[in-house]
């Protein structure tokens, strides 16, 4: 039974158009004229309890306009969504009590207080009991590692710091549906690291679904079964990452070690050549040929050491965005 | 029953005390923001000169006390919920409010309220400093004058409250609501007895002006701190019923107003 059920949704923006100039502004003044921008068009998918799914596609694809709808901050224009057995835009006690949004550009927690005391707000919202309170605030600062700044002002908080303090307080009504906007931007590689076994700790301990957008794919890579590919408000592919990339990227990468430098000429006839750095080559070869071009290789170069491997995924997205070649 | 009461009550203490520790954290700006309240003690001052030349059925005395209790009202109802939600929603922060299941109207009361305890110190202070200054003016009031003031100054806030917090949801509709505020200011300071007190209006206009909210935003809280005749239960049900109807159209416009957010992409 999924807890994430969304059918041909569909979510249209109007934007007021301008043109520049003094006319223009008058014009806008007096009669403001909109064009409609659709941001979703008939998307679906279903989501099972524990889940955990990357949402992926570039700026402006759509994916902070699907979380928003799933989380019932904005209604769709067309399409249906249940969450957890709830019409998200109805934003019934209940359904709140068993969701969570955590925007990595934006925050919740007061600025000029200790987090402390923002908690202590969400714990009386959200009816928590004193006890249970503290008992989660144990559990969830030692996941964390924020034992020592529960009583510093946020504002006196590193950035990495300030986002494990953001999952605090949107977790501590203990929700079972996590919606993560970009949970890691800006931080760096050591706090990207401990956000993430987090997440994975937070989803294998109480079983919670996660559905997470990022735009470092080590996040997807590192915490997701599945993706969702969305582009330009469609969704193009709903799968495993494997899947994504013999979908998109039928090529594999080979690296060849020389006993002696070649010229790029001689080098070319053997396949598409991507980097000549010294005696090191790299080749890209479409899958179908890559057996063979690896025996014509090794029999006809003095090859000290090959390896064979799949194209890293930032490259395979970014192409398949570029191109926009998408089934 | 009894369990939604605790629950609410809890939900009360926490966010009192946590916006009481917000207030404290903005000491400074406090005591500027008391001392930025001091126009009726200056106001005072012309009145006192303007009362020795001419007849307003008012004593000097009577200025005195009055501005100094406009003073003390004022001081406990200012509100300036506009600003904080046209920033919530420019800001995108009225979604983390939505994602919660409490109004987020209640954060705004809240940290109103609070404030009030935040700023009490300073105002004391202040009355105390000018009681030494011009001890002729010093007077008691009895218990129960104090204790309807007390509520009538507690309902004159929740009614300028409740009127600014309706204005403010015109801030789904364009990114500047606090004009209307800036203009609705207008009226406030006149009508409400801020500049002068509605004694010395015409007949004509001080009935007119009864039935308006304005004066119970100021005058008739501190006509009964000081003792000058008010009808205090025609009072009271005018100040009750302007509140429900302010009430009534903030919902309606609260209704509408997130629909258009929503549209916009919240």
């Amino acid at each position: 039974m999924a807890i994430i059920t969304v059918k041909d949704l569909s979510k249209v923006y109007p934007v007021a158009v301008k043109d520049p100039g003094l006319k223009g502004t008058l014009r806008h003044f007096f009669h403001r004229t909109y064009r409609s921008v659709p941001a979703v068009q008939s998307v679906s998918f279903q989501i099972d309890p524990g889940e955990v799914v990357g949402f992926l596609g570039p700026n402006g694809a759509g994916k902070t306009t699907t979380l928003k709808m799933l989380t019932g901050l904005i209604h769709p224009s067309n399409g249906s969504i249940a969450v957890a057995g709830h019409v998200p835009f109805q934003r019934e006690a209940n359904f709140l009590q068993k969701i969570t949004l955590v925007m990595g550009q934006k925050q919740q927690l007061i600025w000029d207080l200790p987090m402390l005391d923002s908690l202590k707000i969400n714990a009386a919202v959200y009816g928590i009991s004193e006890r249970e309170f503290r008992h989660r605030l144990g559990e969830l600062t030692e996941m964390l590692t924020l034992e020592e700044k529960l009583t510093q002002p946020v504002r006196k908080l590193s950035l990495g710091e300030r986002m494990k303090a953001e999952l605090l307080a949107a977790l501590i009504h203990r929700p079972n549906v996590l919606f993560l906007d970009e949970p890691t931007l800006g931080l760096d590689v050591n706090a990207q690291v401990s956000v993430r076994e987090f997440l994975r700790e937070y989803n294998r301990r109480y079983g919670a679904t996660v559905l997470l957008t990022s735009h470092y794919m080590a996040d997807i890579t590192a915490l997701c079964q599945r993706v969702l590919l969305i582009y330009a408000g469609r969704l193009i592919y709903d799968g495993d990452l494997e899947g994504l990339l013999d979908r998109f990227a039928p090529y594999r990468e080979v690296t060849l070690e020389l006993g002696n430098e070649r010229s790029p000429a001689e080098l070319e006839s053997y396949g598409e050549l991507k980097q000549v750095n010294g005696r090191i080559v790299r080749f890209i070869v479409r899958q179908e040929a890559l057996t063979k071009t690896v025996a014509r290789l090794l029999a006809n170069l003095d090859v000290i050491d090959l390896t064979v491997a799949e194209p890293p995924i930032e490259e395979v997205i970014g192409q398949v965005f570029q191109t926009g070649a998408i089934a | 029953m009894k369990r939604a009461v605790r629950s609410a009550i809890r939900k009360a203490r926490a966010l009192l005390s946590v916006y009481y520790a917000y207030m404290l954290e903005y000491r400074a700006e406090l005591l500027l923001w008391v001392l930025s309240g001091t126009l009726p003690l200056i106001l005072m001052g012309v009145w006192i000169k303007a009362s020795q030349q001419g007849q307003f059925g008012l004593s000097p005395l009577d200025f005195v006390r009055y501005f100094l209790a406009v003073f003390l009202v004022r001081q406990f109802s200012v509100v300036w919920v506009i600003w904080e939600f046209e920033r919530e929603i420019v800001e995108g922060k009225l979604s983390f409010r939505l994602l919660q299941p409490l109004d987020p109207g209640w954060h705004h009361f809240a940290a109103h309220f609070a404030e009030r305890f935040a700023r009490l110190p300073f105002a004391i202070a202040l009355v105390t400093l000018f009681f030494l200054l011009y001890p002729d003016a010093f007077w008691i009031p009895s218990l129960p004058r104090l204790l309807l003031t007390l509520l009538t100054v507690f309902m004159a806030f929740v009614l300028r409250f409740i009127m600014q917090y309706t204005f403010a949801m015109f801030a789904f509709w364009t990114e500047r609501a606090s004009a209307i505020e800036q203009f609705w200011f207008l009226f406030y300071l006149f009508l409400s007895g801020m500049i002068a007190p509605l004694e010395v209006f015409p007949p004509v206009m001080q009935r007119i002006v009864q039935w308006t909210p304005f004066p119970y935003m100021i005058h008739f809280p501190a006509s009964i701190l000081i003792g000058l005749p008010v009808n205090v239960v025609q009072g009271l049900f005018i100040t009750l019923g302007w509140m429900l109807l302010f009430f009534a159209i903030n919902r309606w416009l609260w209704k509408k107003g997130l629909k258009q957010y929503s549209g916009m992409g919240a």
